[in-house]
């Protein structure tokens, strides 16, 4: 095993002097007085290795020794990682003593001594190769298959399976002979470099099935789907983090991956106190037990940081394999630009715009290019739909994160300055915002089909009326209240309309913040009706009022039970006054 | 610390904050003098160990003393800290005795996250701009955004004696001397002295001394949060100066700078300041108030800006012209802990009541656009115009001290006398409860 000994020190980075070969982005792990610091190399230049330590260094010393492990950072894979808060290393936070984080704990992200009920879905005989399904563990409400390592990549024949019952992770469950006869041991476990993506699947195909998030102004307008990718850029305070926070309540997925990379840790806090707690929507369970919070806080580590991203995607990526639904959330991507930035400072490479190194557009298009919607080889599919916050310096989005990330992801969720200075939240710009998947046929289509037969166009339409009432908008503001038509105010205030009841809704609500799919159509057809009424003013005078009047009544409709009586009643109010002053 | 220690005197590199020299056996972030000077070592590359000056370099001499400790700057903690005032390397300047307690390490870990408590204790001001708009809770950490000649070191002073703290800690870095006093003095007339701590550097004092303030204020902090749990509110003022001199020291040590020629980790070093803000499991906790001076009031320049993305929250002084008084602006000032008390500790119409207050004072601010734009105003259109000045007077102006459950029925009662129930659109049940006079 090749050792080193301590070079330099500058913040993070520390140069080792090695005695053997070492590999790019391998791990090594540096004595600090009998405290073990992990480190990943980074460059390689003649026998000085430029390791980033996941650790604060205060204290190293210029000769203080260094081991190298042969492996890269590594995530292990095995039931038990549902509901777990992991940093962004995978140590379990929840095993770790103590208030404060100790430097050079490193915790087990998997329960060894839990015990699993195993049934093996494949025989003896069968060929099997890296990723394929041996057997299934419940692990909370999904059936956890047991793999095949991805590592295993050659041809295998089960020799022995183990039958149904309870074991420990570290059990063996199968013995597999390779081609040249050597027996391996399978257990429930097993590991995987974060950095080189898992690709134990047929193909990926282009993705087409709509995944609910429970947010009207990106389900109805700018929807998602499953396997799909798409951003959030935002200046700070827009409302980045709680419409997350809204879309891994609501969304239709089977497992969410929740990775705060460098924000604050009182939101993932928030987190911790309320999944445990609210319920799933469409399973009644607790929202934690389809959880994984991948946590390393604006406080935590730099360079841990920067592996927080690759960990949750690898986790994904695994749970994927076994044919779910996964949504990976990361909040802030630029949190993690920058911590490559800070690195790359360190090594005094040559900086590209705004200091960020010269790659960033291929870092983060090949992180993007990870999440899929796959066939697997045996028939089944799976997801990892992505969805990323872009904090951009000064709000600027011409920055490269936001612009490396805009070539990368398919759905930009632009949330603007000034909806939320005026508390339209979500503060999700209905203009400039885009999903390229609504451009997709096979999207359209199955839109078209699982929604409504006209959905498409009924969505386009919206976006029309929108785009015609931000014209009449500014053309009021330009001329005047009478200096313009009539009509002006109306598709004014029909826009309007849209904005309030469609766009604008409550997270904090317990019925508002998440609309299901049918309650988004019942209500974008119920606006665009009043929006295709012509009505009937005398002067510009009466068209506030008017609408004001609707949108409050519309508005309560959307804080009662879908459907139930205050709806109901609601409703009957809104028809009564639009067919007062409906053109006859 | 005797044993530990090692003498050099050969200085091979001397820039305005940093010098070099020739070292062995010598830790990352370890403290040092170096001519009687204290220094922090920065980087170590083979023998050559690269310090931080913190008084600065001027008359250091190639043959100064560099003596290096063996430990990274700490600070004495215990209950002795109460009442006193200190520089930035924790000594103290008002003439008292030396600290006795335990050495801890300043800039020391960070709480796990899951050991966390969430916030939930409101932090009453008797200020409508905070209490009912912007609800500070215990364990925040939240940043006035003002421009230099805005009173935010009054309002700072405010908050933190109504704030019913058991500890105040000031950390003030490029203070003037007069706002120094001024801080003294209003804690003296308060009568609360024993509950202070202060850690004070001046414009008196070279600037680089700053980067130890917060964390000294911060590691107090902690001892009295984490160790008595005691409800602890720190206040740093002027954050930008401190910034600047972080960015002294990366430029002196040839670090590419990023935006506005910050450090590129602007960001993770305020962020580990600020994320001590935290509510401990046992009942203590830190709450952070502070104060970034803005120039020109751009708050796209690297320093707010990056603290926006790392606070939780931020309050912006505004000088409302209607009434000539200072209000806490409504429109970009922002708590993001406040929905973790409104209408749960505080009455349940507060958060539609501050929401519907805030979208007719907005209303009001476009009728003034179409008025300064020669365009007639709509009857509506006056009387929001009318509503948001006494709104400003009655509630909002800084000198109103009242408890919220008067912000709130004064608010109401501003509702009826200006609008129609529609016009406000508040959820039923709480028009039911509170609409009849
Ligand atoms: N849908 C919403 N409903 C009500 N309030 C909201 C909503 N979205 C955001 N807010 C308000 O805006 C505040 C800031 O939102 P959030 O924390 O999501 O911003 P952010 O974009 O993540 O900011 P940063 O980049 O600094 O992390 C929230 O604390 C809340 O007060
Ligand atoms: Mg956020």
């Amino acid at each position: 095993m090749t050792k080193g000994i301590v070079k330099g020190i500058i913040a993070n980075l520390v140069l080792v002097e090695v005695d053997g070969p070492v590999s790019q982005n391998e791990i090594c792990y540096i004595d600090l007085k009998g405290v073990k610091l992990m480190a990943e190399v980074i460059k390689i230049l003649g026998k000085i290795a430029y390791s980033q330590v996941f650790e604060s260094t205060r204290g190293l010393k210029p000769g203080d020794k260094v081991e190298f492990t042969e492996h890269m950072l590594e995530v292990k894979l095995g039931p038990g990682m549902l509901s777990k808060n992991y940093d962004g290393l995978q140590n379990d936070l929840n095993k770790m003593s103590g208030v404060y984080l100790t430097r050079g704990e490193y915790t087990d992200p998997l329960d060894e001594e839990s015990s699993w009920d195993f049934k093996p879905l494949a025989k003896v005989g069968d060929k099997v190769t890296g990723g394929d399904w041996l057997g299934e563990v419940p692990e909370s409400w999904i059936a956890h298959k047991i793999m095949l390592p991805f590592t295993m990549t050659g041809q295998y024949v089960i020799k022995s399976i183990t039958p149904a019952g309870h074991h420990k992770i570290s059990d063996e469950i199968a013995i597999v002979t390779d081609e040249d006869g050597k027996d391996h041991v399978i257990t429930m476990v097993q590991r995987w470099p974060v950095k080189i993506p898992i690709r134990a699947y047929v193909d990926k195909p282009r993705p087409y099935r709509l995944m609910e998030t429970g947010v009207r102004t990106i389900d109805t307008l700018n929807p998602i789907v499953e396997g799909g990718t798409g951003f959030i850029p935002g200046p700070f305070g827009c409302g980045k983090t709680v419409l997350q926070h809204s879309i891994s309540k609501n969304a239709d997925a089977d497992l969410i991956i929740v990775a705060a990379c460098g924000e604050r840790a009182n939101e993932v806090v928030e987190l911790f106190v309320e999944f445990p707690e609210l319920d799933d929507p469409r399973t009644g369970r607790k929202l934690m037990e389809r959880t994984i919070i991948i946590c390393n806080t604006s406080n935590m580590p730099v360079a841990a940081r920067e592996a927080s991203v690759y960990t949750a995607m690898t986790i994904a990526e695994y749970y994927r394999s076994m044919g779910l639904k996964v949504l990976l959330l990361a909040d802030s991507t630029s949190r993690w630009a920058q911590a490559l930035r800070e690195m790359s400072n360190r090594m005094e490479e040559l900086p590209g715009p705004d200091a960020f190194p010269m790659d960033l557009p291929a870092i983060v298009s090949n992180f993007y290019s990870r999440a899929g919607y796959v066939n697997l080889s045996n028939g089944a599919t799976g997801s990892i739909t992505f969805i990323g916050t872009v904090s951009p310096a000064g709000g600027n989005l011409k920055e490269p994160v936001t612009e490396s990330t805009k070539k990368a992801a398919r759905c930009f969720y632009a949330l603007s300055q000034d909806r939320a200075d005026s508390k339209r939240y979500p503060a999700v710009d209905p203009i400039d915002s885009y999903s390229k998947y609504l451009e997709y046929d096979e999207v359209q289509e199955y839109l078209n089909k699982h929604i409504s037969p006209t959905w498409v166009d009924e969505v386009t339409h919206t976006k029309d009326i929108l785009l015609r009432g931000k014209e009449s908008y500014d053309q009021i503001n330009i001329l005047g209240d009478d200096g313009v038509p009539l009509a002006y105010h109306e598709k004014f205030r029909k826009s309007e309309l849209i904005d309030r009841i469609i766009l604008q809704q409550d997270g904090f609500d317990r019925i508002d913040q998440s609309t299901p799919m049918n309650r988004q159509r019942y209500m974008l057809e119920f606006i665009l009706d009043i929006c295709d009424t012509d009505f009937v003013f005398e002067s510009f005078e009466e068209v506030q009022p008017y609408f004001v009047h609707l949108e409050n009544l519309c508005k309560q409709m959307n804080y009662a039970e879908f459907e139930g009586s205050d709806f109901n009643r609601f409703k009957a109010e809104v028809a009564q006054i639009v067919a007062e002053r409906r053109a006859k | 610390m005797t044993a530990f220690q090692k003498i050099y005197t050969k200085l091979n590199q001397i820039t305005k904050a940093t010098c070099s020299v020739n070292a062995t056996g010598v830790g990352n972030e370890e403290l040092a003098t170096v001519d009687g000077r204290l220094a922090q070592v920065v980087k170590i590359i083979g023998d050559t160990v690269t310090l931080q000056i913190f008084a600065g370099t001027e008359g250091i001499g190639t043959d100064a003393e560099v003596v290096f400790f063996g430990k990274p700057p700490s600070l004495k903690v215990g209950e002795d800290l109460a009442g006193r005032f200190f520089n930035a390397y924790g000594e103290p300047i008002d003439g008292g005795p030396e600290l006795e307690g335990e050495e801890v390490e300043i800039g020391g870990p960070s709480v796990n996250p899951v050991r966390r408590k969430q916030p939930s204790e409101l932090i009453a001001t008797g200020i409508a701009g905070i209490d009912l708009n912007n609800t500070l809770v215990t364990g925040q950490k939240i940043p006035f955004f003002a421009d230099p000649d805005q009173p935010y070191n009054q309002v700072m002073a405010m908050v933190a004696l109504r704030a019913n703290a058991d500890k105040i800690i000031l950390g003030g870095m490029g203070l003037s001397n007069d706002d120094y006093l001024y801080y003294k003095n209003a804690f003296e007339n308060a009568g609360v002295i024993d509950r202070i701590i202060s850690f004070v550097n001046t414009t008196e004092n070279p600037p680089v001394e700053r980067l130890l303030v917060p964390n000294m204020a911060l590691t107090a902090a902690e001892y009295f949060a984490d160790i008595k749990h005691e409800k602890v509110l720190v206040l740093l003022t002027d954050m930008t100066l401190y910034c600047d001199a972080l960015s002294i020291v990366s430029n002196r040590m040839d670090q590419i700078p990023s935006k506005d020629s910050m450090p590129g980790s602007l960001y993770s070093d305020l962020a580990k300041l600020y994320e001590k803000a935290v509510q401990f499991p046992e009942g203590g906790s830190i709450t952070i108030v502070a104060v970034t001076t803005l120039s020109g009031g751009d708050i796209t320049h690297a320093i707010p800006d990056n603290t926006g993305y790392i606070t939780e929250g931020q309050l912006y002084l505004r000088r409302d012209t209607d009434i000539a008084k200072v209000i806490v602006d409504p429109f970009r000032s922002l708590s993001r802990l406040k929905q973790l008390v409104i209408g749960k500790k505080t009455r349940a119409d507060h958060p539609q009541v501050m929401n519907a207050a805030i979208r007719l004072y907005a209303d009001a601010a476009n009728a003034r656009t179409k008025l300064e734009n020669g365009f007639d105003l709509s009857d509506y259109d006056v009387r929001v115009l009318d509503f948001a000045k006494k709104y400003s007077f009655e509630i909002l102006a800084i000198d109103v001290n009242i408890d919220i459950d008067k912000m709130l029925d004064s608010t109401w009662a501003l509702f009826r006398e200006f609008f129609s129930p529609a016009e406000i659109g508040i959820k039923e049940e709480f028009m039911k409860l509170h609409w009849k006079a």
